[in-house]
């Protein structure tokens, strides 16, 4: 799950990390109110706040010197999509604002901590070079990526934080004030059970001081049962409403581009289906997992919700059951089929538990359902009940 | 021959009492695995289909002499019910379950080095020698004896690699699991060195997914040890989008990296055999043994 900057801030400084005053705006008045609250002589920085990087290059972020410059600046933004080289070409509509001091920025730094999956361990990363995406320096620098990795018995050390400072040429004083700040991320990102934490920039004042500048935070989907609070912060704006809809019914689905809806048992049998349909000259609708043991109201509700997808010309059902029994699937196709009117042919492709029973029930339903022998054979039909 | 586990393993089930862990372990025993206890905290004492239930692993243990243990446990408890088995000394633990916490494995990691026990999983299907042992959700009818090793990071499309094998007439040695999560107990390189080591398996069929290096690290390791045993491979999510998720918690192609691509060159440039569709799964074994010389009957 993610979260937007102005959430992440927020945790963060309660853990210790240092940011600037702050505060979000909902509307353009808003905007020019927070200028007057925020005081001092400015200049402000005013930032679109959705779940996207690239925001400045996207005309996102402005500095201005007055609360009207911001109002107006804040105007030209809320309500309107962005478009980032991160949202995909529809942009994502910007509903609030956040309205920060300015500082007096000496060296923009990256520090990140995340998973890293080849060793198991949580990791610091930091470069030099902040303020510009972190994979673009790892692919043409990557000797400037810098790791510290976290033994999880003793956590994060002091002289980690300060390794890592040194090698960034940091001056002596601020050595410490970096490994405050890296134990602060650190803290926060177990308190949370994130899955990453990024600042980027993080940034080094004129006056020896560290700041998180940006703040970026995503949280493992796995931990948030046990972090309500957090779970609060979710932003359904944020999602597709589709992938909002399939999340209440426990499913896992993602919209895709494609003409062929489908459903799949199975999360490495849902990529293959998708990888298969493609093979076969379609193009998938969508990813959807419906998982093991589910119920026919939750067959239904996936069916639903693919159906919903305007694109899709035909669905393809792919079932090997384990855990999922074949005839449970089929009591869902069946109920759904019929609820909806369905108006799409649908190619059902059976293997595993109770499959005998399974197939008798799709054929004793009396609905237009295609029956395949295989995966091969499954996508074949699809893609031309598709055409 | 086979690896991990055999007509002889005594299994312990942890979390027997939820409708999980009861449809699994009398499926398991149905299939021939030795299902000799059971435990849920607060239940010891009484018994599922005549399987005692214990308080606690170290009881299970004491009494049954269990040297595997199949986890069915929900996520909020199931990193403490990994470290409780291996507290125990159980040997081998297999864990079923989806959805634990991602700090909670790299706790659990680190909870496990220096200890006899071998996790595999989480989030796994399970582990089953065709014939002798089934422990966990795969189900039992598809799978033939053999000597085709089978390891995956999937469930359900593992199931679809065996049927296809078994269809060709081609049986299994034995199919691990490793599981669909980004920290996990045991990986590929881990399963291959077994089944490299076992006399009774002559090939592998390899099944991984986008998100991680681990494929790539594997096909180094093929490469480098096992250029008698054929393998071949298939790399699922060549369709899916980057950043986004795809079910598993690690399949997720982040920072550019993990891509099906880049995995499918790797095991290219290992001389590993390589399915590009779902549907050649087992056709591409078949095709690696021949051209090994090897039969697979």
């Amino acid at each position: 799950m993610n979260i937007h900057e102005f959430q992440a801030k927020d945790i963060l400084a309660r853990f210790g990390v240092p940011t600037l005053k702050r505060a979000v705006a909902e509307s353009a008045p808003e905007a020019a109110r927070a200028v007057e609250k925020l005081g001092g002589p400015g200049p402000w920085v005013v930032k679109a706040q959705i779940h996207a990087g690239g925001r400045g290059k996207a005309g996102g972020v402005k500095l201005v010197r007055s609360g009207a410059e911001a109002e107006s600046f804040a105007a030209s933004i809320l309500g309107k999509p962005l478009v980032t080289h991160q949202t995909g070409p529809a942009g994502r509509i910007v509903r609030r604002v956040l309205v920060e001091e300015g500082c007096r920025i000496a060296r923009e730094l990256y520090l990140g901590l995340t998973l890293d999956r080849a060793s198991g361990l949580v990791t610091a990363i930091a470069s030099a070079e902040g303020g510009v995406e972190i994979e673009e320096v790892a692919a043409r620098s990557p000797e400037k990526i810098l790791r510290e990795a976290v033994d999880p018995l003793v956590g994060l050390q002091a002289f980690q934080g300060r390794k890592l400072g040194a090698r960034l040429g940091l001056p002596g004083a601020s050595l410490g004030k970096l490994a405050k700040l890296l134990s602060a991320l650190y803290d926060a990102y177990l308190a949370s059970d994130a899955s990453l934490i990024e600042i980027n920039p993080l940034v080094l004042t004129e006056g020896g001081d560290l700041v998180a500048l940006d703040a970026k935070m995503g949280l493992d989907d796995n931990g948030l049962f046990r972090h309500p609070d957090i779970r609060a912060l979710r932003d359904v704006n944020e999602e597709d409403p589709r992938e909002t809809e399939a999340q209440k019914y426990e499913l896992s689905y993602i919209a895709l581009e494609g003409t062929i809806g489908c459903m799949v048992n199975g999360a490495g049998l849902a990529m293959a289906t998708m990888d298969i349909v493609k093979h076969a000259g379609g193009e998938p609708a969508n990813f959807l997992d419906v998982g093991g043991g589910a119920s026919a109201e939750k067959v239904a509700a996936a069916f639903r919700i693919i159906l919903a997808d305007p694109h899709v010309r035909a669905v393809l059902i792919n079932i090997f059951g384990g855990i999922m029994r074949c005839d449970v699937l089929a009591e869902g196709v069946v109920q759904a089929a019929r609820e909806i009117h369905l108006k799409v042919p649908v190619v059902v492709r059976m293997e595993g538990t109770n499959v005998a029973q399974g197939k008798k029930i799709l054929a004793d339903s009396g609905l237009n359902i295609i029956t395949a022998v295989d995966m091969a054979d499954g996508a074949k039909k699809a893609v031309a009940a598709a055409a | 021959m086979s690896i991990l586990v055999d007509k002889t393993t005594r299994v312990v089930t942890q979390g027997i009492t939820g409708s999980t862990g009861q449809f699994h372990t009398r499926a398991c025993r149905e299939y021939g695995t030795q299902m000799v206890s059971g435990v849920t905290p607060g239940k010891g004492g009484t018994d599922f289909e005549g399987i005692p239930i214990f308080d606690t692993v170290e009881k299970a243990r004491r009494k049954t002499a269990c040297n595997v243990s199949v986890i069915y446990v929900p996520p909020p408890f199931a990193a403490d019910a990994i470290m409780e088995a291996a507290d125990a000394g159980v040997e081998l633990v297999i864990c079923i379950t989806e959805g634990i916490p991602i700090l909670d494995m790299v706790r659990v990691k680190q909870y496990l080095r220096g200890r006899k026990t071998r996790l595999i999983g989480p989030n796994c299907p399970g582990v089953i020698t065709p014939g002798a042992c089934k422990i966990g959700i795969m189900p039992g009818y598809i799978h033939k004896p053999g000597k085709i090793g089978v390891v995956s990071r999937s469930g359900t499309l593992t199931y679809e690699a065996v049927h296809q094998l078994t269809q060709l007439g081609i049986g299994q040695s034995t199919c691990v699991g490793i599981g669909g999560d980004p920290v996990n107990g045991t990986g590929f390189i881990d399963v291959l060195e077994l089944f490299n080591a076992d006399p009774g398996t002559e090939g592998v069929i390899l099944i991984g997914e986008i998100g991680g290096t681990a494929e790539e690290e594997a096909a180094a390791y093929v490469e480098r040890e096992m250029k008698r045993k054929p393998v071949a491979a298939f790399i699922a999510g060549q369709t899916a989008p980057k950043g986004k998720r795809m079910g598993h918690a690690g399949a997720i192609v982040a920072g550019g990296k993990g891509t099906a691509a880049d995995k499918i060159e790797a095991f290219r440039k290992a001389g590993i055999a390589i399915a590009l569709s779902p549907a050649e799964l087992g056709s591409t074994l078949q095709a690696a043994l021949a051209g090994s010389g090897r039969r697979a009957h």
